[in-house]
């Protein structure tokens, strides 16, 4: 058995890795089409220069930006690896405290299964809902609905996990085999999702002009960014906390 | 129903008052790092929209919503 410092240290460390090579993958990817966007965004504020600022941060080309593009290159590294502390911390809290509810008596599997559950809950549902958007897209007036909105997917991902595991639960009771479960679980996953984007608002705010290709672009590099973030950090807590090396290391000191 | 899995060779310590309060402290702290890189813009961090500016990118392609 583990302390809860040790779970918690482990997953802060991770965490921080996970994001760093996350932010890695967000560079190689990412960076030329928010680079492509910006272009986009100056040459609009140039076409529109006699437009009355709207007094929300814009990239204008006129304006003295408070972050150089290099400073911000930088800050997407910084960010990324935050981002991915604060889900380390999170993610080996929410282990600690979900372990043994979990059927599994592999602590690598429980770890890889509450990896999966929140990149679906916290990143696929609200990717399909609100995907992200390059500089350029967006109106500022939405910031603070749009917010809320994709913290409401977000919570509402999370229930739809927990929603999806309680209904493989009971569908148990009418057979215990795997594709009862996984079609149970899956139905009621997919049908809280369902109602959730049918309720919430739609936002449709990229111009016409704006490039398809390069939005398409962007979201793969955001959800591929992600997807790196969560991968290594399930796999990552996996190893973390995989106990057979210790063991084995203090039996040798035992015998020595 | 499956019979409860054996506890024995789980690698969590068992639930106490004590550790909720580590874990809600945690948790608390954790969302406030998040709420910095994510959502900030001056509110916590008194630095005016530096270091919303400089986690800009980050953010955007972490798939937050902005601007």
């Amino acid at each position: 058995m583990r302390t809860f410092g040790s779970l918690l240290v482990r997953g802060l460390i991770v965490g921080l890795l996970a994001g760093l090579l996350a932010g890695t993958f967000a560079f190689v990817t990412g960076e030329p089409r928010i680079d492509s966007a910006i272009a986009i965004e100056e040459a609009n504020a140039s076409a529109h220069s006699h437009d009355a600022g709207s007094g929300h941060h814009e990239h204008a080309a006129e304006e003295e930006p408070l972050v150089s593009r290099d400073g911000q290159r930088f800050g997407l590294f910084l960010a990324a690896s935050l981002y991915g502390v604060a889900l380390g911390g999170i993610f080996a809290v929410g282990f600690t405290l979900l372990r043994r509810r979990l059927r599994t008596s592999s602590d690598s599997y429980a770890a890889l299964g509450l990896a999966a559950a929140g990149y679906v809950g916290i990143v696929l549902v609200p990717f399909f809902k609100y995907p992200p958007n390059p500089p350029a897209v967006g109106d500022p007036d939405t910031i603070t609905q749009r917010t809320v909105t994709y913290l409401l997917t977000l919570v509402i991902g999370l229930l739809a996990v927990w929603a999806g595991v309680a209904a493989s639960r009971w569908v148990q009771r009418f057979g215990d085999l795997p594709w009862i479960r996984l079609a149970g679980g899956g139905a009621a996953l997919v049908l809280t999702v369902v109602v959730a984007y049918l309720i919430l608002p739609k936002i449709n705010e990229v111009p016409g002009t704006f490039p398809a290709t390069l939005l398409w672009q962007f979201r793969l590099a955001s959800l591929g960014t992600q997807t790196v973030l969560w991968t290594l950090l399930g796999i990552g807590y996996a190893a973390a906390i995989d106990r057979r090396t210790p063991v084995a290391a203090s039996s040798k000191v035992v015998a020595a | 129903m499956t019979a409860p899995v054996s506890t024995s060779s789980v690698a969590v310590p068992a639930l106490s008052p004590r550790l909720l309060a580590f874990a809600l402290l945690t948790v608390g702290l954790a969302l406030m790092l998040a709420y910095l890189v994510a959502f900030d813009q001056g509110a916590l961090s008194r630095s005016g929209m530096y270091l919303h500016e400089l986690m800009h990118d980050g953010r955007h392609l972490l798939g937050v919503p902005c601007h």
